[in-house]
């Protein structure tokens, strides 16, 4: 038996390695595309650059290009994957740095096929599964956007993949079984706000790429759509975002998500950890046609398998029965007795995704990080959390969060204090 | 993830001002139900800054008071508001290192960080002295030495040039080293030569800790932390010194971002 399922494992490999070889031979014959007409006039047009700036918003480039305390666009941030460390390249104009030699045909391979000004392969850290759907007007916008920014020296930083990551060949296979170029196709059955709201959310806010399940090979699986899933290293779960019976957004109407997205809160929940900084970076900034689009598209999702009730067993009610004494001592002043919360002030943990998502890591390391809510034209200046790690241990809080996963309407797994212990192991970026 | 905000397209704006045309009324009377709800709840939640900032506050205290036993949450209460301001740019930028603290104010505004500086500022609460660890009698005095004088032969200044004669920190941003505990000052001495704390450029600072020996840093932590407090501890006025080193953040016209 054991050799049997060892023999197809080897007959599995050698066919991605071949599928993998089959890509390289077929890169390997496909040349970058003639020079286009595109020259710095066209570029240099103040609608164009406008138009950029906004589309660049949209899709978040900021966000990744951007170091803690760096220029903005100037890249130096090392993304952290299962992989290694990836570094973010400097996408300002300059010429030894950035992209002041590069062109449009250039800049178009890369957020279309996912290639490098060398023809090289880029890690899809990039999310170029996603870009490829972005259009060639719109991929023109932004690049004029960016050849209008500073020039900013800062050569990329050294990354520390490990081997064999760390030679872009690797990515051969991976390419083969997860990534294919292509536009966003409109479809014609459904109104133009759903189309611009799937274009929006599938192509520019690259949200597949955090809300859908990720398999051992860093590809996207092939789960539902949106269907939610951890963030590998950073150790986050972003939901399922279907609104459909079962989904993770249940209940949500298509204002919730548009409140979310423009202001960080809704009646239903409050985004945190990285999602804030989609909030505070891009969403917040968009228009409310697009907002509403987006939530159209969304509202559209299907419904979802039903998930079969966890059995607690008697270590888990144990867990919850500690849990009640120190909500009531920690947590009951702001999000109140019954989990409903206050309006526009505090979130309410009564059937809030991220309380109830699958894996427990949300609401853990809510308690653990506390924290602001998302800082927001719409909320200037929001209310915050304090942080638990320093007064509860994994036990209590292990205790309190199985608590709020199992009250009111809650029906989700307890948290073990192991899983807390790991939790706060993990860097709060 | 730092947050950047280009501007906004025009046209978005427009759209934005429609929107809230549209939006206004609904505000108003979602702003009706809340103060209904509001009024169910138990205790309501006062819409002030000191609520706000729970974060802050379950680490350094209320009023800022910090934890003045270890020291280790640091006071904020009275110091000077662009000191604070500084430090809470400075966790952001990654110039100075605490995880927690700079997950915390990574999306804070300018003008947010501004009000929770000035409300520390404003803050008076009085020092608390804390332990200091038995050092020798010479140990001390090494300290007030470099304290009031300095050490000419490692071109280290004396600590009052920058901090004030009493050492109660300078307007509009120089922190005073009075009250400060021992294991904090030995701690923020020992970051400055681990690049984990660091200002903008010349950090004199960086300097001055780089050139002090390590039992230096024991000698003028434990005299910083004997040291009795002087009745008036108050910041001295802007100008009343002149740093005997380049300093960025004290530069003339060096303004707080
Ligand atoms: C989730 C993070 C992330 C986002 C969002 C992101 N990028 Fe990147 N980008 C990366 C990483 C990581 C690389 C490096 C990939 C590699 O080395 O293979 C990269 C590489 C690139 C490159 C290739 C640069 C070179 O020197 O080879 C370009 C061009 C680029 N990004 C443009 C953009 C644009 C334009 C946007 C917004 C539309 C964007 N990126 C958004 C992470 C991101
Ligand atoms: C960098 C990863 C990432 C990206 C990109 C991302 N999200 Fe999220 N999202 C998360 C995480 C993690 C959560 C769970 C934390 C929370 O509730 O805020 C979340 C939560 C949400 C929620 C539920 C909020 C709540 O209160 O429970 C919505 C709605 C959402 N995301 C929509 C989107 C949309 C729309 C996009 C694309 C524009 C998007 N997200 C892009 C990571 C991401
Ligand atoms: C001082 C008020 C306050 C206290 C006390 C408090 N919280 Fe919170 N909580 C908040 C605020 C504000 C947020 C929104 C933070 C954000 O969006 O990042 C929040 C967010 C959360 C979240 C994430 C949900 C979401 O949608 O953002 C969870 C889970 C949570 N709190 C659980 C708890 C638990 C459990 C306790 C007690 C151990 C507790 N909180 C104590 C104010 C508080
Ligand atoms: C998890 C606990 C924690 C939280 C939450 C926290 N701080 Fe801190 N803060 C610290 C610690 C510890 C230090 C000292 C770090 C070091 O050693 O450099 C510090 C340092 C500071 C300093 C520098 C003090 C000085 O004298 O140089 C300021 C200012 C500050 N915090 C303000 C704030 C504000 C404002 C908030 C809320 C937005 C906040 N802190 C939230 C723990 C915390
Ligand atoms: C040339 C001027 C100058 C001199 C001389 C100087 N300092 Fe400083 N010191 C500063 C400035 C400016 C800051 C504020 C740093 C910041 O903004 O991060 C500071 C900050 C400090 C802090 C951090 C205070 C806090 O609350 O976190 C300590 C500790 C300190 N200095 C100790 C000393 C000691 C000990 C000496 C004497 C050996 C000394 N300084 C001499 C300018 C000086």
């Amino acid at each position: 038996m054991r050799g049997l399922r060892r023999l197809f494992a080897m007959l599995l490999l050698l066919l991605v390695l071949l599928a993998g070889w089959l890509v390289v031979a077929a890169d390997a014959g496909h040349r970058p595309e003639a020079r286009t007409g595109i020259g710095p006039a066209s570029l240099s047009d103040p609608a164009l650059i406008a138009r950029g700036d906004y589309l660049a918003t949209a899709a978040d480039c900021a966000g990744c290009h951007t170091a803690q305390g760096g220029r903005p666009m100037a890249g130096g941030r090392l993304l952290p994957t299962p992989f290694g460390n990836i570094p973010v390249p400097n996408i300002t104009p300059d010429r030894e740095t950035g992209l002041g030699r590069w062109s449009f045909a250039d800049f178009w391979r890369a957020l279309h096929t996912g290639r490098g000004r060398r023809g090289e392969w880029l890690y899809p850290a990039f999310p170029y599964t996603s870009y490829t759907r972005v259009s060639r007007d719109d991929a023109l916008a932004i690049f004029a956007y960016l050849q209008s920014l500073p020039p900013v020296h800062r050569p990329t930083a050294t990354g520390s993949l490990r081997f064999p990551y760390d030679r872009r060949e690797s990515l051969g296979p991976w390419r083969a079984l997860y990534f294919r170029a292509g536009e966003f196709r409109p479809d014609p059955e459904q109104s133009a706000p759903w189309n611009r709201g799937a274009y929006l959310v599938q192509g520019l806010g690259h949200c597949g790429e955090c809300h859908t399940r990720r398999n051992a090979w860093g590809g996207l699986a092939a789960a539902p759509t949106l269907g939610g899933g951890q963030i590998p290293v950073q150790n986050w779960y972003a939901p399922d975002l279907s609104t459909r019976q079962h989904g993770g957004l249940q209940g949500w109407s298509a204002q919730d998500i548009v409140q979310l997205l423009k202001t960080g809160q809704s009646g239903r929940g409050s985004a945190f950890g990285p999602m804030a900084d989609v909030v505070a970076g891009s969403t917040q900034h968009l228009s409310d046609d697009d907002l509403q689009a987006m939530a159209t598209y969304l509202v559209s999702l299907p419904a979802r398998a039903p998930v079969p009730d966890v059995d607690p067993t008697s270590h888990d009610d144990a867990l919850v029965h500690q849990g009640k004494p120190l909500y009531a001592e920690h947590c009951a002043a702001c999000h109140g007795k019954d989990g409903r919360g206050m309006a526009g002030v505090y979130p309410p943990l009564d059937g809030n995704p991220s309380v109830i998502e699958p894996s427990g890591i949300n609401a853990t390391r809510a308690v653990l990080l506390g924290g602001f809510a998302p800082l927001t034209r719409a909320v200037p200046r929001p209310y915050s959390m304090p942080p638990f790690a320093q007064r509860l241990s994994d036990a209590e809080v292990a205790a309190v969060v199985s608590y709020i996963r199992r009250s009111w309407s809650n029906r989700a797994s307890a948290v073990r204090p192991e899983a807390v212990g790991r939790d706060r192991q993990t860097p709060a970026d | 993830m730092p947050a950047y905000n280009p501007g906004m397209t025009s046209r978005a704006r427009r759209r934005r001002t429609r929107f809230l045309v549209v939006l206004a009324p609904c505000l108003l009377a979602w702003q009706a139900v809340r103060a209904v709800h509001a009024a169910e709840e138990v205790a309501a939640i006062p819409d002030t800054l000191q609520q706000r900032i729970a974060v802050c506050t379950s680490c350094h205290g209320v009023h800022g008071e910090g934890t003045p036993g270890s020291g280790y949450f640091p006071r904020l209460a009275g110091k000077p508001a662009d000191y604070l301001v500084r430090q809470m740019q400075d966790f952001r930028r990654g110039l100075r290192k605490y995880a927690p603290m700079e997950y915390t104010v990574r999306q804070l505004s300018p003008a947010y960080m501004r009000e929770i500086a000035d409300y520390f500022a404003a803050q008076q609460v009085p020092y608390q002295r804390s332990a200091v660890p038995a050092v020798s009698a010479q140990t001390l005095q090494r300290g007030e030495q470099l304290i009031d004088h300095g050490d000419p032969a490692r071109r280290v200044p004396a600590c009052t040039a920058c901090h004030g004669s009493q050492l109660t920190g300078v307007q509009p941003s120089t922190p005073a080293l009075v009250g400060l505990p021992y294991d904090y000052v030995s701690a923020q001495l020992g970051s400055w030569r681990t690049h984990t704390r660091a200002m903008a450029a010349p950090d004199c600072m960086a300097v001055i800790a780089g050139r002090l020996a390590d039992s230096d840093i024991t000698a003028v932590a434990a005299a910083l932390a004997s040291r009795e407090l002087p009745a008036d501890i108050h910041p001295q006025p802007a100008g009343s010194v002149k740093p005997p080193l380049p300093c960025g953040v004290l530069a003339a016209g060096a303004s707080v971002p």
